[in-house]
């Protein structure tokens, strides 16, 4: 008895000690890039390892961020495309899902069919390029938000969610003479909460970080969603580096700084979403 | 008779057909015309002449890529890539839950989901720019390995390491998120069964081997072969910003190479043969998967 003891409260201990440790390595990269935003930048560009506390303090690098006039008019736009993205994603899904959750009417399964089909058979990347220039989408808004206006995955979810709504409450609207869409938006829609908010934020998160349509689909450089501009900044600016000696000993203490810009508003919003993940999740392993 | 049926139930049921038209609307010309534009993987399109003027040519697009120094090169990239995840990346989340499923203090257990958490919402981009960064000669990673006594090189130009990157990059970013779900099934596990062995005399360590794993093993199965389902769609998106032609060789996969011939290259025919066979692959690998594991465990998707 005494030696189980024993063995367990090490087994916890060693547990206790990974997960902390694990944790620590989630955590140090973020660490890293909060730290070195606000540090000197030469004490930075001198500086080798782990940053446990900021080098010196300075706002140089907010400073030059706040100059790049691409930052403000990519987050304006990357509002703009989540905003209208997700209210269209919504409105196409929440539709979709409470058409196929009735039932009665002709052509219901062939219907169910053709959407489920469209999970596991996708065209491809060309005939999809090609279909969205061929309809005048080429450098519009167009081109980012109605390809995958709706997630069949999420329309499935949505559905299943419906079919749960008491069959009763409907009968009695119907009854008052209520019909479908007064049913969906002062039954449904009240009944189903929660899924919508975790609905929501899946199509917003999805906007917030697209970045590849907008890369092929757009021309004009205004247009530029947020992460297109982030991508100038962190990925591709190695490859054609600033030869400006004044800009370039900036550039690490920049690209940290970019990196808390960008990503702050997420974070801030973070702690409010938290309590839907784990009913997000669990609505995706629903089985259909 | 039977048209005034049909007319009664269009008339009873108005208001649906009338919600699924948008719905209708967008499959029809964002999925089902794309599958109609895969014709042109049967000829040499010229987007002047169109469908209809453009010459066919048969399986000849099949034909060059498959007999072509490429098609080897990018199939054994996706499969190896996306093998070493379900290895080495697929378990870590179950890992994680077991750990935290194991934790009682709740305060504790609050900061370690919180934080496990929270690399899945830094987008794609500011992750791979990150990892950049730290890759960089001057970076995070190059002081690391200084101090341990290595070169400093750019660690994202050398082939050999970026499979390792690719992998550790994606279990840094998403197993705190992946273990969710896990956490979710445990917590709905029978605590009668932990009370019972506790009575029995079984450690803490038996009730997690011989109570929590096997009440994980239907949900493990149903992620695999969905991951499985996955193998030639994933990932497109983060080796096109974690690869550059010096790691061609090793990160080239099937998607990224469409996107090259497709759309930089505009071979547009050549792109969309490329494409169907990725996804009619797909298709079979989501199949098979499916298939072996109802026949050997009875949990399936369909």
């Amino acid at each position: 008895m005494k030696k189980r003891l024993t063995k367990d409260k090490l087994f916890v201990a060693a547990v206790y000690v990974l997960l902390a440790l694990l944790t620590v390595i989630c955590l140090y990269p973020m660490w890293h890039v909060v730290m070195g935003s606000i540090s000197d930048p030469i004490a930075l560009l001198r500086h080798d390892g782990v940053l446990l506390r900021p080098l010196g303090f300075s706002m140089e690098g907010y400073r030059m961020v706040t100059k790049n006039p691409n930052i403000p008019i990519g987050y304006r736009n990357t509002i703009l495309y989540v905003v209208l993205g997700t209210l269209l994603n919504m409105v196409l899904t929440v539709l979709g899902a409470y058409a196929l959750s009735r039932k009665g009417y002709m052509f219901r399964r062939t219907i169910t069919l053709l959407l489920v089909f469209t999970m596991y058979f996708n065209a491809g990347l060309v005939p999809n390029f090609l279909l969205v220039r061929s309809l005048g989408l080429y450098n519009s808004i167009g081109a980012l938000l109605l390809p995958g206006a709706i997630s069949t995955w999420n329309l499935i979810v949505m559905k299943t969610a419906f079919q749960t709504v008491p069959q009763s409450l409907e009968e009695s609207a119907r009854m008052d003479g209520a019909n479908d869409f007064v049913i969906l938006f002062r039954i449904f829609l009240p009944l189903s909460k929660a899924t919508l908010a975790v609905m929501v934020l899946f199509y917003a998160v999805g906007h917030w970080s697209a970045w590849f349509n907008a890369m092929i689909y757009l021309r004009d450089r205004s247009k530029y969603p947020l992460q297109l501009i982030m991508r100038e900044i962190l990925i591709s600016s190695s490859a054609n580096a600033s030869s400006d000696a004044d800009v370039i000993f900036l550039e690490e203490v920049i690209r940290y700084a970019t990196i808390v810009v960008s990503t702050v508003p997420v974070l801030c919003l973070y702690p409010f979403a938290q309590k839907y993940f784990m009913k997000g999740v669990m609505m995706g392993s629903v089985k259909e | 008779m039977k048209k005034a049926k049909w007319k009664r139930n269009f008339v009873r049921y108005r208001y649906i057909y009338l919600m699924l038209l948008p719905v209708l609307l967008y499959y029809a010309v964002f999925c089902y015309a794309p599958m109609g534009g895969i014709v042109i993987a049967f000829q040499n399109f010229k987007p002047a002449l169109g469908i209809a003027g453009s010459k066919w040519v048969g399986l000849k697009h099949f034909v060059t890529f498959l007999t072509g120094p490429y098609a080897w090169r990018v199939i054994r990239n996706t499969l190896l890539l996306n093998v070493l995840q379900i290895v080495f990346a697929f378990p870590v989340p179950i890992i994680l839950a077991l750990m935290i499923n194991e934790v009682h203090h709740k305060k504790y257990k609050k900061v370690v989901q919180t934080i496990s958490y929270m690399p899945h919402f830094i987008s794609l981009i500011v992750m791979c720019g990150l990892l950049i960064t730290f890759c960089r000669s001057d970076g995070l990673f190059n002081d690391i390995l200084v101090m341990l006594g290595f070169e400093r090189t750019n660690l994202l130009a050398q082939p050999a390491l970026f499979r390792p990157l690719y992998v550790m990059s994606g279990i840094w970013q998403e197993a705190g998120w992946g273990s969710i779900i896990y956490l979710a099934t445990l917590s709905g596990i029978d605590p009668g069964l932990y009370e019972a062995a506790t009575i029995d005399g079984a450690s803490r360590f038996q009730k997690m081997r011989y109570i929590s794993v096997p009440g994980l093993v239907p949900i493990i199965i149903v992620q695999l072969i969905m991951r499985i389902g996955n193998i030639l769609t994933m990932g497109f998106e983060k080796v096109f910003l974690l690869y550059n032609p010096l790691t061609y060789d090793v990160a080239d996969i099937i998607s990224t190479f469409i996107y090259r011939q497709g759309l930089e290259l505009s071979n547009y025919s050549f792109g969309t043969a490329v494409g169907i066979f990725n996804s009619v692959v797909n298709l079979v690998v989501l199949v098979t998967a499916n298939t072996i594991s109802r026949r050997v465990t009875e949990e399936s998707l369909w």
